[in-house]
C-alpha cells in the first residue's frame, strides 16, 4: 500500500491511547485510587476528623477483628447475600415462567414489573418503612383490621425494631427490588431456547415438569449463573435498604459489612479503611469467580 | 407457497375434531393473565402507596386510615417552596453531568475497541468488565479519602466523577456491541464518497448506533440520579446534597417532615421508572455483556 513516514507510524501506535485513554483515565481516578487510598488508610492511625497521625502497623486490623460484633456482622452478611439471592432466584424461575406465557396485556405487566429495578434502592426502602410505620403503616393497619395485631403503635407493630422480624423485612425488601432484573435476566435466557427442543420433547411424550427440568433449567445455566453472580454483587453492596430502614439496628443486630464499615467511619477511619479492605477482598474473590464462569473471551476477542 | 398454504386448510378440521378441548387453553389464558396482572400490580403497589401519602392532606397523614379523604396536591407546592428544589438541581446536574461525561469517555473507547485489534485491547475490555463488577459501596473509605485530599467533598464534581466512573463499563459494553454490529463497509462507502473519517463517523456509524447511544445516557441517567452511598459520604451541607441523601436525612429525626418527604419521593422516583421503561428491553443484554454468549 501507501508508503508511511514515521509520523504517521508513530500516529498510528499512539491511536488506541488516544481513543481509550480518557476511559482508562476515569477508572484510574475513579476506581483504583480509591482502591489504593483505602489499602494505605487501613495501615495508618487516622483521626475522626481525617488526619494521618502516622503508620498503624496492623493495629486497625487487630482492633477490628477484636470487635464484639465483628463475627456477628460476618456471619449476617453472609446469610443476607446467601438468603437474598436464593430466594430471587426461586421466585424469579417462577416469575420468568409466567412471563415466558403468551397472554394479551404481557408488554404491560412486564412493564410493571421493572418499577422496583428503575426506582432509587433508597426509595423502596423508605416507603416500606413507612408501610411498616407502628403506629399508621399500611401494613400494620391491615394486620390488624385482619385480628392479627391487637394494637397499633404496640411493640408488636413495630417489627423492624425487632431484630427477629427486622431481619426477614430487610430481605424480602431487598428481594423485591432484585426480582426485576433476576426475571429480566432469565427471560432473555428463556428466549434463546429454541422452540424446537421444546417440540421435540413433546413428541417424546415428556410431561410439562420433566421438560422444565430436563431441558428449560440445563439451558438456562449460563443465564441463572451471571444472573446469580451479579445479584450477589449487588446485594453484597446494598447499603441502602438497611441503612434507611434500620441503621443496622437494634445494637448492631442488622448491620452488614458495609453497613459496619460505615457506622465505624464516624469514630475511626483507619479500623472503617480496615473493614472495606476486608469487604474489598471478598469483592475480589466474587469478581474472580464471575470472569472464571463468564464467557468473557468470547466477547473479548 | 405450498407451506402458507396449508395452515388455513389444517386449522378447520383440527378445530372441529378438538371440539370441547378448545375451551382448555383459554381457561389457562385466564389464569396466566390474571395471575401475572396480580404480579404487576404487586410490583407496583409500592409506589402507588408513596403516590397516595404524598396526596394525603397534612393532618391526615399520622392517621391510620387507608385513604386519603381528599388529595391535596399544594404538597407538591410545599415540596417545591419548602428549600428542597436546590436538592432537585442537584441531582439534576449531577445526573446530567456523570451522563455527559460517560458518554464522552465511552464512545470513542466503544468505537474504537469495536472497529480495531490492537495491543492492550483485552487488557483494556477486561479491566472494564472488572469495574463494572465493583460498586463504590465497598471502597467508600477509599473514595472519601481521595476526595478529602482533593478539596472535592461537597462538591458536584466529585459525585460526577464518581458517577461517571462506576458506570462507564455499561456504556462501553452497549456501545461496544452497537458499533460492532454497523458493517465497517458501510462506513467505507461514505469515506470514499468524500465525507472524511470523522464525516462518516457523524453522519453514518453515530446515528445508526443511536438506539445504543441512547440507552446507555438513559442508564447512566437514571443511575447517577438514584445514586445515594457516595453522596451520602462525599456531601455534609444540606444544600449540597442531592435529593436521595436530603430526604434521608428527614428520616430518623423525631420531627419528620414526612409531606416533604414523599412528595420528594414521587418527584424522585416517577421519572425514572417512566425512563426506564424506555430501555427496559436493552438493558439487560448490557449488564450481562461479556457474559451471556
Amino acid at each position: 500500500m501507501q508508503q508511511t513516514s514515521p509520523l504517521t507510524r508513530a500516529a498510528r501506535a499512539l491511536a488506541p491511547l488516544a481513543w481509550t485513554g480518557p476511559a482508562v483515565v476515569l477508572i484510574a481516578v475513579v476506581v483504583v485510587w480509591p482502591v489504593v487510598e483505602m489499602i494505605k488508610s487501613s495501615f495508618q492511625k487516622i483521626s475522626r476528623f481525617g488526619v494521618v497521625q502516622g503508620p498503624n502497623g496492623m493495629a486497625n486490623y487487630t482492633k477490628l477483628f477484636e470487635e464484639p460484633d465483628f463475627p456477628g456482622v460476618m456471619a449476617r452478611s453472609v446469610i443476607w447475600v446467601v438468603a437474598v439471592v436464593a430466594v430471587t432466584i426461586l421466585l424469579s424461575l417462577g416469575l420468568a415462567q409466567l412471563f415466558n406465557q403468551r397472554f394479551p396485556g404481557r408488554r404491560l405487566a412486564r412493564w410493571a414489573m421493572i418499577a422496583p429495578w428503575a426506582a432509587s434502592v433508597l426509595m423502596t426502602g423508605i416507603i416500606f418503612k413507612w408501610m411498616l410505620d407502628p403506629e399508621v403503616g399500611l401494613l400494620n393497619v391491615v394486620r390488624r383490621d385482619l385480628g392479627l395485631l391487637d394494637a397499633l403503635g404496640s411493640t408488636e407493630a413495630d417489627q423492624l425494631g425487632q431484630a427477629s422480624t427486622a431481619m426477614p423485612w430487610l430481605i424480602a425488601v431487598a428481594v423485591f427490588v432484585s426480582l426485576p432484573f433476576t426475571t429480566y435476566a432469565l427471560l432473555a435466557g428463556l428466549s434463546t431456547i429454541p422452540a424446537e427442543v421444546y417440540e421435540a420433547a413433546k413428541t417424546d411424550g415428556a410431561s410439562r415438569l420433566r421438560t422444565y427440568w430436563s431441558i428449560t433449567l440445563p439451558l438456562l445455566r449460563p443465564a441463572l449463573i451471571v444472573a446469580t453472580l451479579i445479584n450477589v454483587m449487588n446485594v453484597f453492596n446494598n447499603f441502602p435498604i438497611i441503612w434507611v430502614m434500620t441503621h443496622g439496628q437494634p445494637g448492631y443486630s442488622t448491620a452488614t459489612s458495609t453497613i459496619f464499615m460505615f457506622i465505624l467511619k464516624g469514630s475511626d477511619i483507619g479500623e472503617s479503611a480496615a473493614m472495606s479492605v476486608v469487604n474489598f477482598g471478598m469483592v475480589i474473590v466474587l469478581v474472580a469467580i464471575f470472569l472464571k464462569v463468564s464467557k468473557w473471551k468470547n466477547e473479548v476477542s | 407457497m405450498t407451506a402458507t398454504a396449508t395452515p388455513p386448510v389444517a386449522a378447520p378440521t383440527r378445530a372441529a375434531s378438538a371440539g370441547p378441548a378448545r375451551r382448555l387453553p383459554r381457561t389457562r389464558t385466564v389464569v396466566i393473565a390474571a395471575a401475572a396482572y396480580l404480579i404487576a400490580f404487586l410490583f407496583l403497589f409500592p409506589y402507588l402507596v408513596m403516590i397516595l401519602t404524598a396526596l394525603r392532606p397534612q393532618k391526615e397523614l399520622r392517621e391510620p386510615s387507608y385513604l386519603p379523604t381528599e388529595f391535596a396536591w399544594e404538597n407538591f407546592v410545599n415540596f417545591w417552596s419548602g428549600g428542597l428544589s436546590g436538592n432537585l438541581l442537584v441531582t439534576l446536574q449531577v445526573a446530567a453531568g456523570s451522563t455527559i461525561l460517560v458518554l464522552l469517555v465511552a464512545m470513542p473507547a466503544a468505537y474504537y475497541t469495536a472497529r480495531h485489534r490492537f495491543r492492550g485491547r483485552t487488557a483494556f475490555l477486561i479491566l472494564v468488565l472488572v469495574t463494572q463488577m465493583f460498586q463504590p459501596t465497598a471502597m467508600l473509605v477509599g473514595i472519601y479519602r481521595e476526595f478529602s485530599q482533593l478539596g472535592l467533598v461537597d462538591s458536584i464534581w466529585s459525585l460526577i466523577l464518581v458517577n461517571g466512573g462506576f458506570n462507564l463499563a455499561f456504556a462501553v459494553w452497549i456501545l461496544n456491541a452497537y458499533f460492532g454490529s454497523i458493517p465497517r463497509e458501510l462506513e467505507e462507502a461514505a469515506f470514499i464518497d468524500g465525507t472524511g473519517r470523522f464525516g462518516a463517523l457523524f453522519r453514518i456509524t453515530l446515528p445508526l448506533a443511536a438506539p445504543g447511544v441512547v440507552t446507555a445516557l438513559i442508564f447512566t441517567f437514571i443511575a447517577a440520579w438514584n445514586e445515594f452511598v457516595v453522596a451520602l459520604t462525599l456531601t455534609t451541607s444540606p444544600e449540597q446534597q442531592p435529593l436521595t441523601v436530603r430526604l434521608n436525612s428527614f428520616i430518623g429525626q423525631y420531627q419528620v417532615d414526612w409531606q416533604n418527604l414523599f412528595a420528594g419521593s414521587v418527584i424522585a422516583t416517577v421519572p425514572v421508572i417512566i425512563l426506564f421503561a424506555l430501555i427496559e428491553r436493552k438493558v439487560v443484554s448490557g449488564l450481562t455483556a461479556g457474559s451471556i454468549k
